[in-house]
């Protein structure tokens, strides 16, 4: 098998090839994951394969009713998934050994649909970084060029599909952990709403922000695990009770007569020319096909980046003050009293980029603080998303870059925090404002990197993203192209 | 110090006094680089008072038609002490075991 293999391609190529080889699922889940391994040694895109578990689990498949969407398709779950007794920690030092009692939702639907979990895969730690290099287990790379990033935080999930080492796999998106490295990886990388997917078992960073979503090679695949993980869960009570529509439904529709927003706040200065060139070529490409665009704006997008770190800081600095050292993960060996043992385990279990956000969101929260920063930060959120309000009664959806530039160097940035978060200048928003937005492979830019489109829609107008996403596959090839070719 | 001199918005003061609230406590050459890297992202972040927000309402939910969610008081399912203590570094019997407090 090579990296050219197109059935791992997508689910469809996939199961297409599995049935017509006469080979058992589990003999062919020894060689996907010994081919895996192998893959990974160069591009880290997973915290550890467990080669052992992946066979059994196999087995159990081959032993079941064979019934089930994903039924034996390999799909990466990102560490800070509870997969029940395996190891998942969240790419930090903080969670080691730690086994969840439990299965996330999203990954009880994956299990009962059949699919083969590879758990594990690489982020940075807590999802804090937009290039994977804060993992406590080194940084995922990415496929197209070792010596770059993949994005982050999901860097390892869009690293494990773009090098074909699982044909899906499942992230999370809090500023654009979801979208920014699938659009520097060359694939697809789909942020539902806020609300539509369960977040029960996902470790929280900014439980007003996160999202769980799919990583997949095309928008059908996004389409069918979409599908598959949306839908109401009492454990979670901020998931919303709304009808899961067949996605898949949206595929292969017209866009004829499509209203497309072009917001001029993203095209402004700090932008690659390469990426504002395969962007000025996509909306061409959705012009020849019938849609409309319409020039719109977005005034508050400057301050995007700001608000979200404000909120992102405070609420994960709420949210990691459990990890003390008593109910799980690290904890020091020889403090005095518990004083002592709380704060000497935190400080050995988190990492650098951990500790900075733990201290802007309690500073950010402090006395004296709290309303010039925390207040101002929902204040301005609230016009950010009034913003967005006011321009979905003009058009459909929203196109924008992904990303303001390609793939960065490993180590370009990481001593520069101001730099590594405006990474994420065009994907916060959407998660500010709770809605739908999709990143699909437009082309090529600086360095031959990937270069992603990003499409954004009202909160539960997923179907319109899909619809827009498929028109431009259908009439482009860049999903077809593979890292390594 | 000149008149150049850029009026700090976190101070190393402030950085140990947060850093106790957090529960941590960092090493003296770190504090001075994590002052550094802070009070860069505050002076950025600064430029949110540019924003007139008076009278708007603070976002306490994104979706407007999401409710407080309730369900009725009655026993449902929960993790068993085995599974609960299962991952804890010290335990005793049903109990997680730390240092003494007093």
């Amino acid at each position: 098998m090579t990296k050219k293999d197109d059935y791992l391609s997508n689910i469809e190529g996939y199961g297409r090839a599995l049935r017509e080889n006469a080979v058992s699922l589990n003999s062919y889940a020894e060689v996907l994951a010994s081919r895996a391994i192998d893959i990974d040694k160069d591009i880290h895109a997973f915290a550890r394969i467990d080669k052992e578990r992946v066979i059994e689990r196999a087995e159990e498949l081959e032993n079941s009713s064979r019934a089930g969407r994903l039924w034996g398709v390999p799909v990466a779950v990102k560490d800070n998934l509870c997969v029940k007794d395996e190891l998942t920690t969240c790419g930090s030092k903080i969670l080691e050994g730690f086994r969840p009692p439990y299965n996330a939702t999203v990954v009880e639907k994956l299990i009962a649909e059949g699919a083969l979990l590879f758990a594990g895969a690489n982020m940075d730690e807590f999802a804090f970084g937009s290039s994977c290099e804060t993992s406590c287990y080194g940084g995922a790379k990415n496929p197209w060029d070792t010596s770059r990033i993949p994005g982050g935080s999901s860097g390892g999930s869009a690293a494990a599909v773009a090098s074909t080492e699982v044909v899906a796999a499942l992230g999370s998106d809090t500023g654009g952990s979801i979208r920014q490295p699938a659009s520097m990886c060359g694939i697809v990388g789909f942020k539902p709403t806020y609300g539509r997917v369960s977040r029960y078992g996902l470790i929280a960073f900014a439980s007003s922000l996160d999202q769980i979503g799919p990583l997949t090679r095309d928008i059908t695949d996004s389409a069918i695990l979409l599908e598959i993980i949306s839908g109401h869960d009492h454990r979670d009570s901020t998931s919303v009770n709304v009808d899961v529509p067949r996605y898949t439904d949206s595929l292969s529709q017209d866009i004829k007569g499509m209203k497309i927003g072009i917001p001029e706040e993203y095209f402004q200065s700090g932008i690659d020319k390469g990426v504002t060139d395969s962007i000025d070529a996509a909306i061409k490409v959705y012009k020849d096909l019938g849609a409309e665009t319409v020039e719109i704006s977005l005034p508050h997008t400057k301050y995007a980046v700001s608000c979200y770190y404000i909120i992102g800081p405070a609420e994960a600095s709420s949210n990691l003050a459990r990890y003390d050292g008593v109910h799980y993960g690290h904890r020091c060996a020889n403090s005095q009293d518990i004083i002592d043992m709380y704060i000497d385990s935190r400080n050995e279990g988190f990492g650098a980029e951990a500790k900075r956000r733990i201290l802007l969101g309690n500073y950010s929260l402090s006395s004296g603080y709290y309303e010039a920063y925390y207040l101002k930060a929902q204040k301005v959120r609230t016009k950010i998303a009034d913003d967005f309000r006011e321009v979905f009664k003009s058009c459909d959806c929203i196109l924008t870059p992904t990303a303001p530039t390609t793939a960065f160097k490993i180590g370009e940035r990481i001593e520069d925090p101001l730099k590594m978060y405006l990474s994420d200048v065009f994907t916060i928003p959407a998660n500010l404002a709770g809605l739908p937005a999709v990143t699909i492979p437009c082309g090529f830019g600086e360095n031959d990197m990937p270069v992603g489109l990003q499409l954004m829609a009202e909160p539960f107008a997923e179907e319109t993203l899909i619809r827009a996403a498929h028109a431009f596959e259908r009439n482009t090839d860049y999903h077809k192209r593979f890292a390594g070719e | 110090m000149g008149n150049k001199t850029k009026k700090k918005i976190i101070t190393a003061e402030d950085v140990r006094y947060v850093a106790k609230l957090s529960r941590l406590s960092l090493d003296e050459d770190k504090i001075g680089k994590f002052q550094e890297q802070l009070d860069g992202i505050l002076g950025y972040i600064a430029q949110l008072d540019e924003v007139n927000t008076d009278g708007v309402l603070p976002t306490t939910h994104v979706l407007s038609s999401m409710k407080n969610v309730f369900r009725e008081d009655e026993l449902r399912e929960s993790l068993t002490t085995e599974a609960a203590l299962k991952n804890a570094p010290e335990a005793d019997e049903h109990f997680f075991k730390v240092p003494k407090i007093i």
